[in-house]
């Protein structure tokens, strides 16, 4: 089935990692555009423990990375390409793009700066590295110093484009792409004092109930503590 | 330098006064007619700039190149910074908008100007699985390997740790890329018709080859790669044959 606002309930089966931010961006995505109605289920890949390096695995993602996404006959890898998906295949579920091309490019420069110059400079395929040659303490400030070096840049465009949400007053693919990538910057401990605006934003995101069911803690391979 | 750069003035020195004049509102909507006025503010060596100028050629949109010298600090003068406060390039300024960010852009062009010479087939699984190549590049080989990022691999570990950096960079991506390929490509990265995988694709190889990877282990990347290096277009906007290139 792939053409777009097609009405029937697909079966969907994501492949994640509680905390993976890739992850949760589709998982906040599916929730948004209210595939809660429609479960999904759930497999879990325990990144730390390799299960990405297994054959089936790789099969499955060349990439050897989580998300993957089945919705029935379909294999869509890719956090960006599945949101893109989503967002085509469901216009009528709450759409999280505007009709108007510039506000969309808009919001895509916000997606693309987080998810091309922030993220992939500090997730678990970089951090090692660093911290295998120079120790804890840099690979600390390493990922402090990628999510500051994006969020000054982020601050200045939100600065002119927030309302309650990243643009004006509406959740946009701009906020689920936002959401994991904030929890990252607290769980580095990056002072957030020079971003008041992503911080307002972030405050707002986070007391969406979507944004929550979403939120690492509370899936299924969650570490219970 | 392109034939449609010259017929619209290509200019070298770096002027804003057409960015910031809308004498016209037009409606930034899905269209058969051509942009009034494009300006593309690019450097030489961009990558990111090199796929918004393919994207335009291919599409047959008409533009001004203007150059920004990255490595004299232009991006950071008052007059770059009032344009774009981010300090980067590739910046479109089309029809009085100002639009930042290479992927951003591509799709702008796409959506606005789906007709002439789609870059997207209409179907979304189709679509999803170039997003995904688009992604792949653009997410996971390019940020590795730019030059702000070498330079604190260098400044960190030694320039053998950065070689050592940038060749897994190429093999981990490179690899996945590869196996996506060998399923998908015809003539180019996805059957006959050059798409955005293609467009993202062409400024990394051009890359690899620049930093002598070996391309050996990705016969498919290679022959997609020269295939599009063949084309006019891409001819146009190698960093060679920029208005830019020949003055460094």
């Amino acid at each position: 089935m792939t053409q777009a606002g097609t009405a029937e309930v697909p079966k969907v089966t994501l492949y994640s990692y509680f905390r993976s931010s890739c992850a949760w961006r589709v998982r906040l995505g599916l929730l948004l555009k209210g595939m809660s109605r429609i479960p999904y289920e759930y497999k879990a890949i325990n990144i730390l423990k390799g299960e990405q390096f297994t054959d089936e695995f790789t099969k499955l993602n060349p990439l050897q990375l989580v998300p993957v996404l089945e919705i029935d006959d379909v294999k869509l890898v890719d956090s960006i390409a599945i949101l893109q998906y989503l967002e085509e295949r469901f216009p009528d579920k709450r759409p999280l793009l505007p009709k108007d091309l510039v506000q969309r490019a808009h919001i895509h420069q916000v997606v693309f700066l987080i998810a091309s110059n922030i993220q992939p400079l500090q997730n678990t395929q970089i951090l090692p590295v660093i911290e295998a040659k120079l120790g804890k303490e840099e690979r600390l400030k390493w990922a402090q110093y990628s999510i500051a070096k994006g969020f000054s840049a982020l601050e200045r465009i939100l600065e002119k484009t927030a309302g309650k949400y990243c643009f004006g007053d509406m959740v946009t693919l701009a906020d689920v792409v936002l959401s994991p990538q904030l929890a990252n910057a607290i769980r580095f401990q990056l002072d957030m004092a020079p971003y008041p605006t992503i911080r307002q934003v972030g405050q707002a995101l986070n007391e969406l109930p979507e944004v929550k069911a979403s939120a690492p803690a509370n899936q299924p391979d969650a570490p219970n503590l | 330098m392109s034939p449609l750069c010259r017929s619209w003035g290509c200019s070298e020195k770096l002027t804003f006064a057409d960015s910031e004049m809308a004498t016209q509102v037009t409606a930034h909507t899905r269209t058969d007619q051509l942009p009034q006025k494009v300006t593309l503010y690019s450097y030489h060596l961009s990558s990111c700039s090199w796929r918004v100028q393919l994207a335009l050629l291919f599409k047959g949109i008409p533009y001004e190149y203007k150059a920004v010298d990255l490595s004299r600090g232009e991006q950071f003068s008052d007059e770059f910074t009032k344009l774009n406060p981010l300090q980067m390039v590739p910046v479109l300024a089309i029809d009085g908008v100002t639009l930042v960010d290479s992927i951003g852009i591509l799709l702008y062009l796409e959506e606005r100007f789906p007709d002439k010479r789609p870059l997207l087939p209409k179907d979304l699984v189709q679509r999803a699985q170039i997003h995904q190549v688009v992604s792949l590049i653009s997410a996971y080989i390019q940020p590795l390997q730019m030059g702000r990022i070498l330079a604190t691999i260098e400044a960190k570990f030694g320039k053998e740790e950065q070689l050592k950096w940038i060749q897994d960079v190429y093999r981990k991506g490179f690899s996945a890329l590869e196996q996506i390929l060998i399923r998908t490509a015809g003539k180019y990265c996805f059957g006959d018709t050059v798409t955005l995988a293609d467009i993202v694709l062409v400024p990394q190889f051009g890359n690899a080859i620049r930093l002598q990877m070996d391309l050996a282990p990705y016969p498919t990347i290679q022959r997609v790669g020269e295939a599009l290096n063949e084309l006019p277009e891409v001819k146009s906007s190698v960093p060679a044959n920029q208005p830019d290139a020949r003055k460094s």
